[in-house]
């Protein structure tokens, strides 16, 4: 589905961050990506997010160059990836329930549909009863529950979860992997990064791990080695 | 679709505006001063205008005619000034109108008036009153009176006795420089204060849209497209717009009533007030349309800044 050929990012300073990476996605897995501070990690993302070009190889989506996607073609990718960050980036003048239907109508999606589909996303990651409340009235968990609930809305191709539970303290990161297992388990490819040993333990699932913008080991049930 | 596009943007463009209540009132504020000086320079232009019409006005040609010309000589002189097009009037006085004049102007000097009689005939001469659309086309005026007379004179039936010009063409071509410059001076400062102003509410807006750089970029992640994010920012600036115009347009009532009668009595002839109320059609247009541009073209380019991505 994700394929990465041979991808480098080098910045302005000449320090690389990507070193030629090739890394295939296929759909429906669950891939933790681990490896410490620098390791590459993010830059991995915001290749996959078209945030960032590479400086050489390719990312594609389902054969398609994401990163020569014109304007409206990139928003219409976009919406197909759900994302999800250590800092939630949530609207903070917006309540939890007008931020999960902010990415519904910039999908184009009708009155009817927010109205029906947003309750019942908040309910799934178990926010019911605080879908009024601005970001500032939630703590940490429950933001990334509602950054979560954005994240799967649209009923994305592929969730990226940058470092989700990195604010978090144990008990909710239990449960927000728990949230990330549910939205795989119904379908949606996970991409998750963390530093977090007993997290990537818990999962069970593919791990890749990184250092110095190379990936060093890429295992089908793999355990945290970096 | 489109409706319901047009109706999202502005509920939330609504929403954000009250939310954001410190942002909006700050901006409102800033612009509301814009507003003002915008406002004012209208006022002092239309009191030089007022104050160079009053002048103007005073200005005129004096033609002298003299006593023992024809009536058709005269009628045919009044024709070919009138045909004239830098002429705006000519009025026309007799040797009776004149005299009746003079006596009138003289009522109370006896002795003047006891001269006159014992004169027994008119002495006076009819005379025309020439007026120019235009104060600096007097000379033209006078050109054209000049070849009458020499004409006439040639052949021996003059009828242009005097012209009055030359006596105030110094006053007349002192006046002309004085409107000219006051019109250049007035178009420059004008133009200054107002683009100052228009920057320093450009920059608000900036700022203001500054502290929602990060939202633009998630907006951007979500997938939302340029429009979609952008709409909801101009919406904003165009209330922005409609806000502060309308409290301008209420401060300007109590503020030009107190000045009013101060600038009609600087000699301008005008008072602001009577002037703000009978074009207040023209200043709601004008106040209102500034506001609405420089909201909307401010957040509009603003945005733009960030949505580079």
């Amino acid at each position: 589905m994700l394929f990465l050929d041979k991808v480098s990012k080098k910045y302005a300073d000449n320090t690389s961050a990507l070193d030629g990476i090739s890394l295939l996605i296929k759909p429906k897995e669950f891939i933790s990506v681990v490896g410490p501070s620098g390791a590459g990690k993010t830059t991995l993302l915001k290749m996959i997010l078209a945030e960032e070009n590479p400086t050489s190889g390719t990312v594609t989506f389902e054969n398609i160059n994401i990163h020569k996607l014109k304007r409206a073609d990139m928003n219409e990718y976009r919406r197909r990836i759900g994302t999800v960050f250590q800092d939630f980036r949530l609207l903070p003048d917006k309540t939890a329930y007008e931020n999960v239907a902010f990415a519904m109508e910039a999908a184009g999606r009708t009155e009817e549909e927010i109205h029906a589909d947003v309750p019942h996303v908040l309910e799934l990651v178990d926010l019911g009863n605080k879908m009024h409340n601005f970001p500032h009235q939630l703590s940490g968990g429950e933001k990334q529950r509602v950054a979560i609930a954005r994240a799967i809305v649209n009923q994305p191709d592929v969730i990226i979860a940058d470092e989700p539970t990195g604010n978090l303290d144990p008990k909710t990161t239990y449960e927000i992997i728990q949230i990330l297992k549910k939205v795989n388990d119904l379908g949606t490819t996970v991409l998750l990064t963390t530093h977090n040993t007993g997290v990537v333990e818990h999962i069970g699932r593919r791990v890749i791990s990184m250092k110095d913008g190379n990936i060093i080991m890429d295992s089908l049930e793999g355990k945290y080695v970096v | 679709m489109i409706w319901t596009k047009i109706k999202r943007t502005l509920r939330s463009g609504f929403v954000s505006f009250w939310r954001n209540g410190s942002v909006s009132l700050a901006s409102v504020l800033v612009m509301i001063v814009t507003l003002l000086v915008i406002s004012s320079i209208i006022f002092i232009g239309a009191m030089l205008t007022s104050t160079l019409k009053s002048i103007e006005s005073k200005v005129d040609i004096n033609v002298y005619v003299a006593q023992n010309s024809s009536d058709e000589d005269i009628a045919a002189l009044q024709k070919s000034i009138k045909n004239l097009p830098e002429v705006s009037t000519v009025t026309f006085t007799s040797r009776e109108d004149a005299l009746t004049q003079f006596r009138q102007r003289h009522q109370d000097d006896q002795l003047t008036l006891q001269a006159l009689d014992e004169i027994g005939t008119n002495p006076l001469g009819a005379s025309f009153n020439i007026r120019a659309k235009d104060p600096s086309q007097y000379e033209t005026i006078v050109k054209f009176l000049d070849t009458q007379k020499t004409s006439v004179d040639g052949t021996g039936t003059g009828i242009i006795e005097r012209v009055n010009y030359s006596n105030n063409k110094q006053a007349i071509d002192a006046l002309n420089r004085i409107m000219t410059s006051s019109r250049k001076l007035g178009t420059i400062v004008v133009t200054f204060f107002a683009l100052v102003s228009i920057l320093i509410t450009f920059n608000t807006i900036r700022l203001a849209i500054y502290i929602f750089r990060e939202e633009i970029s998630v907006m951007r992640l979500v997938g939302a497209s340029e429009m979609y994010i952008r709409g909801p920012f101009v919406t904003v600036g165009l209330m922005y717009g409609v806000v502060s115009g309308l409290i301008t347009l209420i401060l300007l009532y109590p503020m030009t009533y107190y000045v009013g009668p101060l600038t009609f009595n600087l000699g301008t002839g005008l008072n602001v007030f009577t002037y703000y109320v009978s074009n207040f059609g023209q200043m709601l247009l004008v106040v209102i349309g500034t506001g609405l541009v420089l909201g909307a073209v401010s957040s509009y380019l603003a945005v733009k800044k960030y949505l580079k991505a």
